[in-house]
């Protein structure tokens, strides 16, 4: 033990940060710091990129006191569940604080990364400020924003390399803010802004696009139209990811033969998506780049039938990604297995979204999948009905799922043929993929699949659960079994207070847990909080402000849980009671 | 691997028979409550009955907050959608058009021919048409209104239509002729019905 003690301590320090150099991943950094004392201060001042799971665990303050030099942050806010109008809007996640401590911490920010949050244009214009080094934003489902802020980004971020806006809702204010970008910003590496509704100035667009020889990643929106993408393409024939804009125009006409040939040209696009417009008689100007593309995104494109959508599909051999809507059909995924050998990633989406009618999807597809495509190991899948027999084939083709995530239509559909739960079935999946880290359920449940869930489910990170389970022994053994388990989010199930209090020390080894529509009352949330003071218990109650009328046996309708470190938020609004 | 995992008997207090069913149901059904539960923010009343095998339905959809579970951003992208469908005086099935994505009366006839390839698009003076080039049939553009009226596409302006036209039928010119279309170039087929 001393030798090796000793052996450590050799090391000078600057050799031991050249090797955690190679240690990009969070965790593996987290775990290095852990060592000891020395390898923790050699890691913390060396660390560039921090990833922080949600933004109400630790203050900026804190971060940037323990890593003073870090050049890259990734936050994310609002919980998963937001995503489905379950949250209200205003219940937090502001990057404004954040971004005013770093401004004061005195940090060179080169690159943020904000997931579900609510960024405002002085936010923005602040980044656009303060950093002059500042490289790379990227905003995945986060609102709050105008086109202004982009605007002050693109004037001002001298070495701006990406601009990566993801299904963001922004409010468009007609300012023309891609004109911004000066003639001198030739940095542009990656540009994506699909999610906006605006016009852009095209003459400016295709001017940045001719004069930013790096650009590897171009997705612009609908209001772009096919002969502008023509016209951009033939400046930008190194592309290697493209979204398309409006994809409508007569097939007949010179401009879309241009568009062809350019496309053609364009021999390094290996990732395809857009589509927001569609008409299916231009889809056969893509069908040369089709087999050099492993990434294809056609969800957004409702208009197009299972018959055009196969025709694409069946050249392209090289795909390890697919998204889809279910227009595509079970026969159209008979296509994909067959044609698709690669395939790694699938998502079949709605195209129905409020639920109302029928999908065209359902195991068939899915089985269809399975038995074609043996590196399948990511799947969301919208469908309108499921059997076991078919989750247990689908788990016998494909046991490397790293995400299994089933949705269907009706939320507590039984199995179609033989009526029974659906419990067998995703046992077996959870049984066979032993290294399955994410993982939805749906249909008719009842405690029993969690019984499997927690026996088997031993890398499980995440799971989503929602009208399924019969009693608290279902959450139970969910909580007992699983440990590696890190978000738990659980809607419309009969868990209630005995399954909340069972082992409260194990929420501060999760990031959180959601539980809405349950069985927790309000006496339990606050026996919780009590106990846990590392824990901010939340309730949101848009219904009722008044505090005082709680009364402990009543049930809580939306609970959010969440370990921290800095206690509870002093941004709350009226309707989010911190217990 | 079926054999492998073992059933756990639960100790449930209906012993074997599954009794969760959630049927959903609006509100003002005289549903049974089951006490307390109480669903805030959605519209819809959960009743919990027991469940029968020999009942082959699925509990009827509702519309129920959040579910099916698709993000706000995809859901106003479809929203923008607007399907009607198309049908064809003596063609057995029918289709579906996407109106949102057109922007005029030419892009629909544009559409209807590419989904009716027989069909080709003819001008008669300014009348918008569609002929099949194999029997000489000519055919205009009607659409039924959301008074369920069928009205000859192309009087009012475009968005109007949009708005209003529930489903695009390709009547023959003959039969067009009480919508007040101009008599049509071609010695008229069968009967003339009057609108």
């Amino acid at each position: 033990m001393h030798s090796f003690q000793s052996m450590l301590n050799y090391f000078p320090e600057e050799v031991l940060e050249h090797v955690f150099d190679f240690l990009t991943s969070h965790r593996d950094r987290n775990a290095v710091s852990l060592v000891c004392k020395s390898w923790y201060a050699v890691e913390r001042f060396s660390r560039e990129k921090v990833f922080v799971g949600n933004c109400y665990a630790i203050s900026p303050e804190r971060l940037i006191a323990r890593f003073p030099r870090f050049r890259s942050l990734t936050l994310k806010g609002k919980p998963h569940f937001a995503d489905f109008n379950l949250v209200p809007n205003d219940w937090g996640g502001y990057v404004q604080p954040w971004i005013e401590s770093i401004v004061r911490g005195g940090v060179n920010l080169e690159e943020l990364r904000l997931k579900r949050m609510l960024v405002s244009d002085e936010s923005l214009e602040l980044l656009a400020t303060f950093f002059p080094n500042f490289k790379s934003l990227v905003l995945v489902s986060c609102e709050g924003f105008t086109t202004d802020g982009l605007a002050a980004i693109a004037s001002n971020c001298r070495f701006l390399r990406e601009l990566d806006l993801q299904e963001n809702e922004v409010e468009d204010r007609r300012g023309q803010w891609l004109s911004c970008f000066p003639d001198s910003c030739t940095s542009l590496v990656s540009l994506n802004f699909t999610c906006l509704k605006g016009e852009v100035n095209l003459a400016s667009l295709e001017r940045l696009v001719a004069r930013c020889r790096n650009l590897r990643s171009l997705r612009v929106n609908n209001a772009v139209p096919l002969d502008a993408l023509q016209r951009i393409l033939a400046q930008a024939p190194q592309l290697v990811d493209l979204g398309t804009g409006s994809f409508v125009h007569d097939p007949d006409t010179e401009s879309y033969n241009k568009l062809e040939t350019s496309m053609q040209k364009c021999t390094s696009i290996t990732s395809l998506s857009g589509f927001l417009d569609v008409s299916a008689r231009c889809l056969p100007a893509v069908y040369p780049i089709c087999g050099q593309l492993t990434s294809l995104n056609l969800s957004y494109a409702p208009g197009i039938y299972s018959d055009e959508l196969v025709k694409l599909i069946c050249y392209c051999n090289r795909l390890e990604r697919l998204l889809v809507l279910d227009t595509i059909g079970d026969k159209g995924l008979g296509v994909v297995a067959s044609s698709c050998k690669e395939l790694q990633e699938l998502r079949v989406f709605l195209s129905d979204v409020y639920g109302i009618g029928n999908t065209a999807v359902t195991e068939e597809g899915l089985v269809a999948i399975s038995a074609g495509c043996p590196k399948l190991n990511s799947i969301l899948y919208f469908c309108q009905q499921m059997t076991n027999e078919a989750l247990i084939m689908v788990a016998k083709n494909c046991p490397n799922f790293i995400r299994f995530r089933l949705c269907t239509l009706n939320p507590t559909v039984p199995d179609a043929i033989t009526m029974q739960p659906l419990d067998e079935g995703f046992g077996a999946i959870v049984k066979s993929c032993k290294d399955l880290k994410r993982l939805s359920i749906s249909g008719l449940l009842t405690d029993q699949v969690f019984l499997y869930i927690g026996r088997y489910a031993k890398q499980l990170e995440m799971l989503s659960i929602a009208f399924a389970g019969d009693s608290d022994k279902g959450m139970l053994c969910v909580l007992n079994g699983c440990k590696k388990l890190k978000k738990l989010e659980i809607r419309d199930c009969p868990f209630g207070n005995v399954a909340l209090l069972a082992d409260m020390g194990k929420y501060e080894t999760m990031r959180s847990l959601w539980m809405s529509s349950c069985e927790v009352t309000f006496g339990a949330c606050k026996t919780l909080a009590r106990k846990m003071p590392r824990l901010n218990v939340e309730i949101i109650n848009e219904n009722d402000q008044i505090e005082a009328s709680f009364d402990d046996k009543q049930k809580v309708e939306k609970m959010y849980l969440y370990r921290t470190l800095v206690g509870p938020r002093k941004d709350a609004p009226g309707f989010v009671w911190t217990l | 691997m079926s054999s492998e995992i073992t059933k756990e008997l639960l100790e449930s207090e209906t012993s074997g028979v599954l009794k969760t069913e959630l049927t959903l149901g609006l509100p003002g059904d005289s549903l049974v409550q089951k006490s307390g539960i109480k669903r805030g923010f959605s519209d819809v009343d959960l009743k919990l009955a027991n469940y029968d095998q020999a009942e082959s339905q699925p509990p009827p959809q509702a519309q129920v907050v959040g579910w099916p579970p698709v993000r706000s951003y995809r859901k106003n992208l479809i929203k923008n959608c607007k399907y009607v469908k198309v049908g064809v005086d003596g063609a057995p099935y029918l289709r579906k058009i996407d109106l949102e994505i057109l922007s005029s009366y030419q892009d629909l006839l544009t559409a209807m021919g590419d989904m009716f390839t027989c069909l080709t698009i003819c001008h008669v003076l300014n009348e918008r048409k569609l002929m099949d080039s194999a029997n000489g049939e000519e055919y205009v553009p009607t659409y039924e209104d959301k008074d369920g009226d069928w009205m000859l596409v192309g009087d009012v302006p475009w968005k109007m239509f949009v708005e209003s036209c529930k489903r695009l039928r390709l009547m023959t010119s003959s039969e067009a002729i009480g919508l007040g279309a101009a008599a049509p170039s071609t010695p008229s087929k069968g009967s003339s019905t009057s609108c």
